[in-house]
């Protein structure tokens, strides 16, 4: 800080610039980062899920205030303080619910238009990266709210997910146990759950998002038709009045308004699930307070885990456990199995095409087998086809897109 | 001298680091030792149950340790299995109601002598083996003590200990 400007009046432009760097702030996270033209409605994606996470923050605020983390209490202060007597609590709590089932859904989209525009690839790794531990943290904390009402559902679901990390044949029930605090989910469950749900989890979720924006700042936006886009010979163009020829435009408020107006839309539709569907994002069985003596007839995750549930399910215990385990982490590595150079819209590029179709379709029948009673054969048998299939297609990756040629 | 001043940072690097590589493993064992289950919730894992008034081929549900509890009086008509718990005549299946797939709670079909776990179709037989789904180890046979007509759970009696070391418990 070399020179401050004596006659700066306190809190004025000048005088903040000199104290935080305002306007440099301001022109790097906005005015001047440019943001490419040839990029439609599902770009906005993002900002429909950073704006879906500040509401789920703030109902969470609102619904922490009366929620009483105790076996005992956990149930009715949900499902009788909050829902009838806090003024508006219903409200917090159908915003919450729904919000934490609609996110899943859009952060879906955003990884299948990541997929289908190549946005994973080579300099854009990262995003990829952070964007898949993202999605595995909002697991977690999906999964660890879902015990906090302490309904059937919580109880059984919780039973059965930490039951995985017994490892099949390993039977290491010591580190379920560890986990639980107790033999079964008990109140030392419940509370450690409720920590992670409330604290560590999403301070990993915004710290996540930090780094996820930070990966994108640099290698810029994809596009839609993977153009190599030359940023600063476009921004010089825009910048010197050019704005027809540029190739791109500034993040605000420019490409803003348009996210502004995606979220718009979405949020009419988000409020209409609130007031008139939210019963959609709530598991009857879940009504039940939880007993420990009694499982539900047929347990199955929220719909957005029933596709890696199903792989989980038509194999044998050990077996089941290494194909879930693996459908978890293998998104992970999809920069580094797809083997083509060409960032192109699927729909440009070889087989990439159908790999791109058949791995989204393969994925909505593992959900809905996922929801399906597992007792009939037809439908097992659909469910093993599609959970081989899913395997199938990522050992496909590798060599389909070695052999797609150069665009 | 500069190779001097070099030593002497080096040496207080390392002595830093393992100063702070210490610091850190006494944290993560509080830490883990935190996440352990308390000594109340340890202490709690005995139950008693008496048998005497059991009726053959009707399941009792019983709770130890938070953990659902099969018990069921084989009728005489009933195959008698090494797991069985033997009090006078009677054999008992005693074992832990939790299917050893992922851990939901089978229903008993008394007619046809068998249990059935409604979450991935897995079955059990009246012994408590597994015959049909992906189930891979029978039910689990809880620690117990024969003393009267009555069973305490949670401690190992020489009935147990015997099944143990032969291996059939789970
Ligand atoms: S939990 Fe019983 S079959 Fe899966």
């Amino acid at each position: 800080m070399a020179h401050f400007d004596e006659n700066a009046k306190p809190f004025s432009q000048k005088w903040l610039d000199e104290r935080l760097a305002v306007s440099t702030l301001k022109r790097v996270l906005q005015t001047e980062y440019w943001i490419p033209k040839n990029i439609n409605f599902l770009w906005a994606m993002g900002m429909v899920l950073a704006a879906t996470f500040g509401i789920l923050l703030v109902s969470g605020i609102f619904l922490l205030m009366y929620y009483k983390p105790d076996t005992n209490l956990a149930f009715d202060s949900v499902n009788y303080t909050i829902m009838s007597e806090v003024g508006y609590g219903w409200l917090w709590r159908h915003i919450h619910g729904v919000g934490a089932s609609v996110v899943f859904l859009i952060i879906y989209i955003h990884m299948f238009v990541g997929i289908y525009y190549g946005s994973y690839k080579r300099g854009r790794e990262l995003i990829w990266l952070s964007g898949m531990l993202l999605f595995v943290t909002f697991s977690a904390e999906a999964f660890s709210g879902y015990m906090l009402p302490w309904g059937q559902m919580s109880y059984w679901a919780g039973m059965v997910i930490t039951n995985l990390f017994s490892g099949g044949s390993l039977e290491a029930y010591g580190l379920v146990e560890w986990i639980r605090g107790d033999y079964v989910p008990g109140d030392a469950f419940l509370t450690r759950f409720f920590m992670l749900h409330v604290l560590l989890l999403p301070l990993a979720i915004i710290g996540l998002i930090v780094l996820h924006f930070g990966t994108l700042r640099l290698p810029h936006v994809n596009n839609q038709d993977g153009e190599e886009i030359d940023f600063e010979e476009a921004a010089e163009l825009y910048k010197a009045g050019k704005v027809k020829e540029s190739k791109v435009i500034p993040f605000s408020p420019v490409f803003l308004s348009k996210d502004v107006f995606v979220m718009g839309v979405y949020f009419i539709f988000f409020f209409y699930l609130v007031f008139y569907h939210f019963e959609f994002a709530m598991d009857p069985v879940n009504f039940d307070p939880a007993d420990g003596l009694k499982t539900p007839a047929h347990i199955y995750p929220e719909w957005y885990f029933l596709w890696s549930y199903e792989i989980l399910r038509p194999f044998s215990k050990d077996l089941g456990l290494i194909a879930f385990g693996i459908a978890q982490v293998i998104f992970f590595a999809l920069p580094f199995l797809d083997r083509s150079p060409n960032v192109a819209p699927a729909s440009r590029r070889g087989l990439f095409k159908y790999w791109f179709w058949a791995m989204l379709i393969d994925m909505i029948i593992l959900t809905f087998m996922g929801k399906l009673p597992p007792t009939d054969a037809l439908f097992a048998n659909i469910g093993l086809i599609a959970a081989l299939t899913f395997f199938a297609l990522w050992i496909a990756l590798p060599i389909i897109t070695k052999k797609e040629k150069k665009l | 001298m500069a190779n001097n001043t070099k030593g002497r940072r080096d040496f207080m690097g390392m002595a830093l680091g393992g100063f702070t590589a210490l610091g850190g493993i006494g944290a993560l064992y509080a830490m883990k030792r935190t996440w352990d289950p308390l000594p109340s919730v340890k202490a709690a894992g005995f139950t008693t149950i008496d048998l005497s008034a059991a009726q053959p081929n009707v399941l009792n549900v019983e709770k130890w340790r938070g953990k659902p509890i099969f018990v069921l009086k084989k009728a005489k008509d009933m195959k008698t299995d090494p797991r069985d718990v033997v009090m006078g005549d009677d054999h008992f299946l005693v074992a832990i109601g939790l299917c050893t797939h992922l851990g939901c709670i089978p229903a008993y079909l008394g007619d046809e002598h068998k249990f059935k776990c409604a979450c991935h179709g897995g079955e059990f037989d009246a012994s408590g083996h597994q015959i049909f789904g992906p189930p891979p180890s029978p039910l689990e046979i809880p620690p117990f003590k024969i003393d009267g007509t009555k069973l305490v759970l949670g401690e190992e009696g020489p009935e147990y200990q015997k099944m143990k070391a032969d291996g059939l418990t789970v």
